[in-house]
């Protein structure tokens, strides 16, 4: 029973392919996997918005949106409906396009954006056995394609003859270049650990139960910073809050889709989200052991329901995290990713290695490896705080 | 140490977050068509015109000065002055508006009509719930919408209104004083004429 619904939807779309013909089965079978992938995580970013409007409410004493429910109904669902009326909203403006325009490449963009993040889906392990295509270089795989987002950015900002979507597009892509480096050198220690590109090969090293305790990397002193470290340039590299530079509203407007509107504009921000799904999905493959339970007595609840409640407890701390930090500051952003981020994974990786080395020491490598991190981090840190004179601001005229 | 003042602030927006949940003392928001603020007596929203009486032909205070019509920046008060007079609260024959129209789509609300009125006649009312789908003529309020009578102003303004209530009467009582000194005047100049 329990084995038949962790494998339901595999079950099913095996018993569909029974009825085609041989030849249809291939295409048939990949259209299968991904048309619910894109329905499934197309809805998770519907209600995402939802709760990240509510979320930020909360955390500012608002309600959020508390009105919309089900149409032409009086239920209110707590405001849950809020996306559908967005939606058609989105989908019925006007489409703008800038006299001044390069009108092919602007309107390439946001598909541009979206096909790169949709292919990173691909090499996710939803579930036990329910990875679209899981071939060896996956994590390869997913690094190269996400990185193609860039010429995305790039090509919104610069087609749309704006000052503007222009800076936007500068600053988004120093930032997803300088993030990009710490986000791969934080993957590779797993890749090392594990000796495999292939994303069910790290879940699999994740398997099993130590002292009540899942096999997590994350629950090791370089997987924490590791995780930690992913984390950050995750969140830089999805352009969320506090590194929202690239679309900093306060000063760019909207940065690099100033220049988008109606459907064009929802498709950037569908990709933005898809993508910060992806790269959270990828996070927990890496770190936090996949489609596992946490626990040995939770082991009966299907993988993809793990897969699913990881991934929104990343969502709702990174919407926590946009409701508490303030922007960086272009050069804070680039002294931090180059002065702190990079020599911290850096430093991360040797650690991966001495504890590769020491297995089979006992506490003494946890003791070594948590000092070789902790070190650092409280030097680096220091350094990073150095002649900034923080503290109360003092003003020579105006006081 | 690096880090330290983010654990802080993420502290206090999670207090922010479940605390909006427990009490409501942190949720300063109304739920506006459900709840509502009781106005505030110094709130303001467009002006209107105070009628003493029951009859608001009858009683309208404006003479018709155009006093407001000229002082109103955006130039958004219309008013046609009529050819006869009816008698004003005092009882004296003034002039009255035939027309008068404030167009509240252009009105800005900053109550220099009523603060230049010198008849204690156009005053600024708090009602804001006038959305309309007529979008030019649902706006262009006539002299007969914007009547409201003298215990409306009460209601809504009740310093202003006592204020404005006895400036009148100080005019009536000034304005019966002369008529009395006038009659006594005409009944002495009588003596003075009967001997003669
Ligand atoms: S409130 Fe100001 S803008 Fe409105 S009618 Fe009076 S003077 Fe004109
Ligand atoms: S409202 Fe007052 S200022 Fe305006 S025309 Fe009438 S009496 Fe004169």
């Amino acid at each position: 029973m329990v084995e038949s619904l962790d494998q339901l939807f595999v079950n099913l779309k095996h018993w569909a392919l029974g009825f085609l013909p041989e030849a249809l089965q291939p295409l048939v079978s990949a259209v299968l996997s991904i048309v619910p992938l894109v329905a499934v995580f197309g809805g998770l970013f519907a209600i995402v918005t939802i709760f990240e409007r509510k979320g930020l409410g909360r955390i500012q004493n608002r309600y959020g949106p508390n009105r919309v429910g089900i149409p032409f109904t009086d239920i209110r669902l707590a405001g849950f409906g809020q996306f559908i009326p967005d939606g058609i909203k989105a989908l019925i403006k006007e489409d703008v396009v800038p006299r001044a325009a390069d009108k092919v490449v602007h309107f390439l963009a946001p598909v541009v954006l979206l096909i790169p993040v949709l292919l990173t889906y691909a090499v996710l392990p939803i579930g036990r056995n329910m990875t679209v295509v899981d071939f060896d270089a996956g994590v390869l795989f997913f690094f190269s394609v996400g990185a193609a987002v860039e010429i995305s950015v790039f090509m919104a900002g610069w087609s749309s003859r704006n000052k503007y979507s222009l800076l936007g597009a500068m600053r988004g892509i120093a930032q997803m270049i300088s993030y990009e480096i710490p986000l791969i050198l934080s993957a590779v220690t797993v890749i090392m650990l594990v000796g495999s590109l292939k994303t069910s090969d790290i879940v699999a090293a994740q398997a099993g139960f130590t002292a009540g305790l899942p096999n997590w990397f994350v629950l090791t002193p370089w997987g924490f910073a590791g995780f930690v470290m992913f984390l950050i340039a995750a969140l830089a590299e999805s352009n969320r809050a506090p590194f929202d530079l690239p679309e900093a509203e306060s000063e760019l407007i909207a940065g690099y889709f100033t220049e988008y509107s109606g459907f064009k504009f929802a498709l950037f921000f569908l990709g933005e989200y898809l993508g910060m799904f992806a790269i959270i999905g990828l996070g927990i493959t890496l770190f936090l052991g996949g489609w596992h339970a946490p626990f040995p007595f939770l082991t009966w609840v299907p993988s993809y329901v793990w897969f699913m409640t990881k991934l929104l407890a990343i969502v709702f701390f990174f919407i926590w995290v946009r409701g508490t930090l303030p922007r960086l500051r272009m050069d804070q952003l680039m002294s931090f990713a180059w002065k702190f981020m990079i020599p911290m994974a850096l430093i991360n990786l040797v650690v991966a290695a001495v504890w590769h080395f020491m297995a089979g020491t006992g506490a003494a490598r946890w003791v070594v490896c948590a000092l070789l991190i902790a070190g650092p981090y409280v030097l680096l840190g220091r350094g990073l705080m150095e002649n900034k004179h923080l503290g109360k601001r003092t003003y020579r005229f105006a006081d | 140490m690096l880090g330290e003042a983010i654990i802080k602030g993420m502290a206090v927006t999670a207090k922010n977050f479940f605390g909006s949940y427990v009490s409501k003392e942190r949720l300063p928001t109304v739920q506006y068509p459900e709840e509502r603020l009781v106005p505030k007596e110094n709130a303001r929203q467009f002006p209107f015109l105070v009628y003493d009486g029951d009859d608001w032909e009858k009683g309208l205070r404006c003479v018709s000065c155009q006093i407001c019509e000229k002082e109103c920046p955006p130039k958004c008060i219309y008013i046609i002055k009529s050819k006869d007079k009816k008698p004003d609260y005092k009882g004296q024959a003034q002039f009255y508006p035939a027309r008068f129209d404030i167009d509240i789509s252009v009105c800005m609300s900053c109550g220099i009509c009523a603060e230049v009125c010198p008849f204690e006649s156009i005053k600024m009312d708090t009602e804001f719930e006038l959305s309309t789908g007529d979008r030019f003529g649902g706006l262009l309020l006539p002299k007969e919408k914007l009547a409201k009578s003298n215990e409306h102003y009460r209601k809504v303004h009740p310093t202003d209104a006592a204020a404005s209530d006895a400036v009148l009467a100080a005019e009536i009582a000034k304005a019966e004083a002369k008529a009395k000194a006038a009659a006594e005047a005409k009944v002495k100049a009588d003596a003075e004429k009967k001997p003669a």
